[in-house]
């Protein structure tokens, strides 16, 4: 079967994980290369011990190579922006992991086939894959006028990067839960935890209503969404069922739907517990995958 | 003993207290009573801190920025602080706040997360600001950890670095300890906020004086998150029998703590079974009221849910998961809801 040759950029963690889950599933994509700019990196190291080219020039390498359609940026923010013009000039999708957002955000079982030409997609933020398409799910029932996400995870799987930058987690998960969510105001709060041993990923939403609704087919929608995540995201799961409360709000005494859930991580590199970076990693291959089938069949269409 | 500098945070953590509710005209008069009985500081925010008006830690009845101006404009004497915690509140809301008149800001993050704060402490100093760090729920760490941890937020630019024992779960010889650790590793002020779920918020403060702390903290008539804290009224009383001349006006702060802040009360603030069990568990004393409304919700009992919730080592801004032991807990007797 013929494939699409994706590369990884960023020989980090987020990287290596992302190099075993391809490696692990026969879907539409082929890794034809890892670059980093270490050449001691730890995550070169393992590409080259399971076979894959490496390079350390980082997106030089990738460059060089026209048959590489697609490109998982795994780098930084500051990397993603100077390295985004090169991918698109070069028609290579840029499935961007860095809080950048140069192109439109997506979420695999919200938005991905309306962004299949755009060349650039951004995956938010852990706390935004995991929680922003539990939004959308309630506002495609009945309007979601306030949605309010709260994201916590284990201490020791929150890289520096998140650390020193907590604005721009807040201020990016919160426009997506507005943008995919569809709620018309949104807050988004992280909440980092040292306890020992470390916790699961765990998420809370709130969305409030302004108006009467059908609590069973809000509850039928999320829990029908939260299954189509666990196609991709394996350790995915609702915890318990979502639940009315009546909260006094700015808005009134309103009706708020509470979805609890937690991300248990699949292990391919990252422990178990930092399911937020496993939803991540796990998303990204789900838009490469998806994206390399509709690039195959448009060229068998073209043929 | 040095004379140490006194912070009321009635209209912060006291905020708690009385569900966000605090209007303008009674802080004005809080406020205004206070800067009149010489108290230095002056905290003022939504309890959870800057921005924390949300459905997980109770909405404001009030524009917290309407509270702060109106603080600002009363107080004479007193420097206005507010309260800001990373992810709840932005720089948007720092740099707002600096905007209307505050002097001081309190950053705070749970013991161990101290790396987050740096660029809300190099952004609060820019906005010429004098910056303390928080340390909440210091009693899950030993004192090296928290040493660790107050040196970051020292190299970041904090001028005093607090132990805050959060839940009411330290007793005098854990204050001791790593309030005079930090003392000895840090060149900058070292404070020392209190709760009393152990009826220990008095004695726990004045072991932090002895043990070198600059700065300490009081509420009128103790209103502050769940058991509430050293009464600021009472810690001045201790202070004066001690001979350490603080200046405050005694009888300001009790005619005050009496008139003004007692009848805010939604009810006496006593070292009740929630309190208490919060405080043994080890919980976030903000937890209280959402424990209560979850058990009347679930059928379950508060007691049990704070003891789960200490299990789970829950830290601060971790309501949410108030909901998750609840529905865990009725599941497992099969209380439907």
């Amino acid at each position: 079967m013929t494939k699409v040759k994706a590369a990884i950029l960023g020989s980090g963690n987020i990287g290596t994980d992302l190099m075993y889950k391809i490696l692990k599933n026969d879907g539409n994509m082929e890794l034809a290369l890892v670059a980093g700019i270490d050449p001691n990196s730890e995550g070169l190291a393992r590409a080259k011990a399971k076979g894959i080219a490496v390079s350390h020039h980082g997106i030089d390498a990738i460059l060089e190579d026209p048959e590489i359609k697609i490109v998982f940026d795994a780098t930084s923010a500051k990397a993603h922006k100077l390295n985004a013009q090169a991918l698109r000039e070069q028609g290579k999708l840029a499935v961007d992991m860095t809080p950048a957002a140069v192109g439109p955000f997506v979420v695999p079982t919200v938005n991905l086939h309306d962004h299949l030409e755009a060349m650039n997609v951004n995956l938010i933020s852990c706390g935004g894959q995991a929680t922003t398409p539990l939004v959308h799910a309630v506002n495609r029932v009945v309007p979601v006028h306030y949605a309010e996400v709260i994201a916590t995870a284990a201490s020791v799987s929150i890289g520096p990067g998140t650390r020193q930058n907590v604005d721009e987690f807040v201020r990016t998960t919160a426009n997506a839960v507005q943008q995919i969510g569809g709620a018309t105001i949104a807050r988004a709060i992280p909440v980092f935890n040292p306890a020992q041993p470390p916790i699961n990923m765990t998420n809370s939403v709130y969305a409030v209503m302004k108006e009467e609704f059908d609590e069973a087919a809000v509850i039928e929608s999320v829990q029908s969404i939260a299954a189509e995540i666990s196609s991709y995201v394996p350790g995915y799961r609702l915890k318990g069922t979502p639940f009315v409360d009546y909260r006094e709000t700015p808005w009134g005494r309103l009706p708020t739907v509470v979805i609890m859930n937690e991300v248990i991580g699949a292990g391919d590199f990252f422990p178990t517990y930092a399911g937020n970076l496993d939803i991540m990693t796990a998303s990204a291959y789900r838009v490469g995958d998806v994206y390399a089938a509709h690039y195959l069949s448009a060229k068998e269409v073209t043929q | 003993m040095k004379i140490p500098r006194l912070t009321d945070t009635t209209l912060r953590d006291g905020d708690h207290a009385v569900s966000h509710s605090y209007t303008p005209e009674q802080v004005r008069a809080i406020v205004k009573d206070l800067d009149e009985a010489g108290v230095p500081v002056i905290e003022v925010s939504h309890g959870s801190g800057l921005n924390g008006s949300t459905i997980q830690q109770g909405f404001s009845i009030h524009s917290e920025y309407d509270l702060i101006k109106v603080a600002v404009e009363t107080a004479k004497q007193a420097k206005i602080a507010s309260l800001f915690v990373p992810g709840i509140g932005t720089s948007k809301e720092l740099r707002e706040a600096a905007e209307l008149g505050i002097s001081v800001l309190r950053i705070a993050v749970h013991c161990t997360e101290a790396d987050v704060t740096e660029q809300y402490f190099r952004l609060a100093k820019e906005l010429g600001l004098e910056t303390v760090g928080f340390l909440m729920m210091s009693h899950t760490q030993p004192a090296s950890v928290l040493v660790e941890q107050a040196k970051l937020m020292e190299s970041y630019g904090a001028d005093c670095v607090y132990v805050v024992d959060s839940a009411g779960a330290l007793v005098q010889s854990g204050v001791r300890e790593r309030v005079s650790a930090l003392k000895e590793a840090l060149s900058i002020q070292v404070g020392f906020h209190a709760h009393n779920n152990l009826g220990l918020a008095i004695g726990n403060t004045i072991t932090a004086l002895e043990a070198g702390a600059d700065q300490i903290d009081g509420t009128l008539r103790g209103l502050g998150a769940g058991a509430g804290n050293a009464p600021t009224e009472v810690l001045v009383a201790v202070l004066n029998k001690m001979n350490i001349e603080t200046g405050i006006n005694l009888a300001i702060l009790m005619d005050a703590a009496e008139e003004k802040v007692a009848p805010l009360m939604q009810s006496p603030i006593v070292i009740d079974r929630g309190n208490l069990s919060s405080g043994y568990a080890g919980v976030y004393n903000s937890f209280l009221l959402h424990v209560k409304h979850a058990a009347e919700k679930f059928g379950v009992g508060v007691s049990e849910i704070m003891e789960e919730l200490g299990k789970r080592q829950t830290v601060a801004g971790q309501e949410d998961w108030i909901l998750d032991v609840a529905v865990e807990l009725a599941e497992k007797k099969g209380i439907t809801v």
